[in-house]
């Protein structure tokens, strides 16, 4: 059902960085596109935006987001963690299954999609765990929680590896069943015993035991094999090494079944900040080198890696305000995505926006099987869609960002691009670049679909 | 200097100015009233994470003969073990005054996170962190070779370089804070470094440090060596493969009765024998080598209090720039040019 959430005139926005039109949207979806629309078409009292020099892009999709709730409310809830979304342009978040309790069951999955409506900031969507306790050893009822009210499409272990080859070639197939999809952290556990760093030049000076990128590559190999054999879907989380996306590249040439997904910091960040023992610069899968940083571009440039996913992972203070050793892994990033991408990609001239729409949308929606979300902006579609400020120039401050964790990497840099508004089923959740109100659900706080 | 944190960046100037300044504290070791009043009012905090007896009576010692007034804070069986944080410690040391931390931690780069926040406003030493650093063993280490190539070159050590001076290091460097900082500080002062040691125990990245590789003991010291520095082996490595058994280790890396013999073999007659301590004897060295005539292992020790005196001196006396010469302390009388091997 639609809520009544308005009419908006966006005038002369560049659509998708391409020629200036305006949308028209209405009850819920893109009513009418083209040139000098007029107000008087619509009946309802019109909310004009002037948007000349800002760029429409369907509503960011995050395949990675830890909102941390059920569990760890002090760290992040579903609220704070979909205001930041909201607020970094997204409109679909993918909520990691690592909370406390463990998504694990139909009922956890199904608090989280409730706590998500509530909220009414984005679309939540409930990641399934693929074992029982992400413990790896016995499958989690994947299939309960497909058919759930969260219709969860994807499951993933994040955080930990499903490194038990048997145990990870059944979840491959068993998710075929709902069309379903398992989201590997490729980290060989043995290999990365302790780890603290990327292994290399760095780590050796710095005596902090090595994460080696051959501990991604070899579980990324052995997956998309099992991938093929048993005719699945795979999707491999925060991909970061250059192996890695040789080794994807590979398995897409022998159409193979794989996505594969890129976070903002490793786009931008080398593991020579860890020299200065900063924990906020403590991240896992790690920082890694330039050569990975260039490769990644390029993978995500040309279709190797479909998507961007942010791994949103705050934490309380006390958990990097300590030794590097003692400190917990994991940036924010939901509010500093597009403005990374921006500059990695688009600044660079690797991308254009629509590619971004591309690797920050339209194919995350597909990976998630979000028919509502990454469609085009044209007439009848359902309108989740942002205007961004390519232009704008501004300083990261983690004490200003509206996620509870402070500990982004980005702090203190000058970053490009703003989003000014976002529409989340045609209802700006974010209007000037500041919060507005939430979408306003009938049902919200009966919790039905 | 504000902190020692490390040796990677110690400049040649400063690492000049404190073997000087330690050759001069060194006098004071041998004078009847082992004490100097400069550090007097000041307090010098051992804050150990780690049990480390012989490095934390080194800088009570060192601290003591500065009149300085010291506070052992171990963290086994106090509030840190009960959960307290670093940054709640470093507070509490702030908040009673503490003048200087010298810190000991299983963490690699505690020492850095107590010198880069704004917790405790202190000097902070490093007494070793994690398989990091442990920039004053490298200095009394190379305090110790100073004299010794000083000695044999027929001249005084004061302001005296290694330059020339052929030294090995064998072990388990990938583990070794030792061997890191002696790296970095053997390379500034001029000496050619070798490492020695088994694959799996040499760090991925190696081949970029300032130093040779060799995975032949036996072969390095053919090559001709003025100081070989054996780092001590933990047993338990064995149970993570690094190597077959300790029996392996020992004949293939080990400094053994036949390398001593070796040495005499190979006319290397002025080649020292070093290592920090505690030596597992029978493992990475043989008793004979250990208490050989060419074993520095004691006057390391000795040398270590000269070395942490200088650096504490040298943090607290509120000289921070960098040296244009050498200086000289005004009280300390008289450098002692004595060779205590």
């Amino acid at each position: 059902m639609a809520a009544n959430t308005g009419t908006y005139l966006i005038r002369g926005a560049s659509i998708l960085g391409g020629e200036p039109a305006d949308l028209l949207i209405r009850d819920g979806v893109i009513a009418e596109t083209g040139t000098g629309l007029s107000a008087e078409s619509s009946v309802d009292d019109v909310t004009v935006i002037d948007a000349a020099g800002l760029v429409a892009l369907p509503g960011m999709v995050d395949v990675h987001t830890h909102l941390r709730e059920p569990g760890r409310e002090d760290a992040e809830t579903v609220e704070t963690g979909t205001r930041a979304a909201a607020l970094g342009g997204y409109t679909a978040v993918h909520a990691m299954a690592n909370s406390t309790p463990v998504a694990d069951t139909a009922g956890v999955v199904e608090q989280v999609y409730t706590l998500g409506r509530a909220a009414g900031w984005v679309d939540v969507r409930p990641v399934g765990a693929v074992t029982v306790g992400l413990a790896g050893e016995q499958l989690a009822e994947l299939g309960a929680m497909a058919d759930s009210r969260a219709r969860v499409r994807m499951f993933s272990d994040d955080g930990i590896c499903v490194h038990d080859p048997v145990l990870m070639r059944r979840a491959l197939e068993y998710v075929k069943a709902f069309d379903g999809v398992v989201a590997q952290h490729a980290q060989e556990p043995r290999l990365t015993a302790g780890a603290q760093m990327n292994e290399g030049e760095v780590s050796a000076v710095l005596g902090l035991a090595g994460w080696p990128a051959v501990a991604e590559e070899s579980i990324i190999a052995r997956d998309v094999l099992l991938a093929q054999h048993v005719g699945s879907r795979l999707h491999v989380c925060h991909v970061s090494t250059a192996g890695s996306v040789e080794i994807i590249r590979w398995a897409k040439e022998r159409g193979i079944n794989v996505t594969a997904e890129v976070t903002p910091h490793h786009l931008l960040l080398t593991d020579d900040l860890v020299r200065s023992y900063d924990p906020v610069f403590k991240v896992n899968p790690p920082l890694r080198t330039d050569a990975d940083v260039q490769a990644l571009r390029a993978g995500l440039a040309d279709g190797t890696i479909d998507v961007v996913g942010t791994d949103h992972a705050p934490h309380p203070s006390e958990h990097k305000e300590c030794e590097w050793a003692q400190a917990a892994m994991g940036m924010t990033g939901l509010e500093t995505a597009l403005s990374v991408v921006q500059h990695t990609m688009i600044e660079t001239g690797l991308m254009t926006w629509a590619d971004f729409a591309r690797v920050t949308s339209t194919a995350a929606a597909k990976i998630g099987r979000l028919a509502d979300q990454g469609r085009p902006l044209e007439a009848g579609e359902p309108a989740n869609v942002i205007l961004v400020d390519p232009a704008a120039r501004w300083t990261v401050d983690p004490f200003r960002m509206a996620t509870m964790g402070r500990n982004s990497p980005f702090k203190g840099r000058e970053l490009p691009g703003k989003v000014v508004a976002t529409f989340f089923k045609g209802h700006p959740t974010v209007l000037d670049g500041e919060l507005n109100t939430p979408y306003p659900y009938a049902d919200a706080t009966a919790g039905v679909a | 200097m504000k902190h020692l944190l490390s040796t990677e960046n110690l400049s040649l100037a400063n690492a000049i100015r404190i073997l000087d300044t330690a050759e001069e504290m060194a006098a004071v070791g041998d004078r009847e009233v082992k004490k100097l009043p400069a550090l007097r009012g000041r307090t010098v905090v051992n804050l150990f994470f780690e049990d480390s007896t012989r490095t934390r009576i080194s800088f009570e010692a060192a601290a003591k003969r500065l009149s300085a007034d010291v506070i052992n804070f171990a963290a086994k069986g106090s509030s840190v073990s009960k959960g307290e944080s670093l940054k709640d410690t470093a507070q509490t040391l702030s908040a009673m005054g503490a003048d200087a931390v010298v810190i000991r931690h299983w963490a690699s780069g505690a020492p850095h996170r107590l010198a880069a926040t704004d917790w405790i406003d202190a000097a902070v030493i490093n007494a070793g962190d994690g398989t990091h650093e442990h920039p004053t063993q490298a200095l009394l280490d190379a305090f110790t070779m100073r004299r010794h190539w000083a000695r044999l070159a027929g001249t005084g050590s004061e302001g005296a370089d290694l330059k020339g001076m052929r030294v090995a290091i064998a072990g388990d460097v990938l583990h070794s804070r030792v061997a890191r900082s002696n790296v970095w500080l053997l390379r500034t002062l001029g000496a050619e470094v070798t490492l020695v040691a088994p694959p799996t125990l040499l760090p991925i990245g190696v081949e970029k440090w300032p130093c040779k590789v060799s995975y032949d003991m036996d072969d390095t010291l053919e090559q001709g060596v003025d100081a070989v520095m054996m780092l001590r082996v933990q047993g338990e490595r064995m149970n993570a493969s690094f190597f077959p058994s300790t029996r392996e280790y020992s004949r293939r890396w080990g400094f053994d009765d036949n390398r001593l013999k070796a040495l005499d073999t190979l006319g290397m007659k002025d080649t020292i024998i070093m290592h920090p301590g505690p030596m597992n004897r029978g493992l990475e060295i043989s008793a004979a080598a250990a208490d050989s005539p060419r074993s520095t292992v004691l006057a390391q020790v000795r040398n270590g209090v000269s070395v942490r005196m200088a650096a504490l001196y040298l943090l607290l006396s509120g000289d921070t720039r960098e040296p244009a010469a050498t200086p000289a302390l005004a009280y300390a009388g008289t450098h002692s040019t004595k060779e205590s091997n």
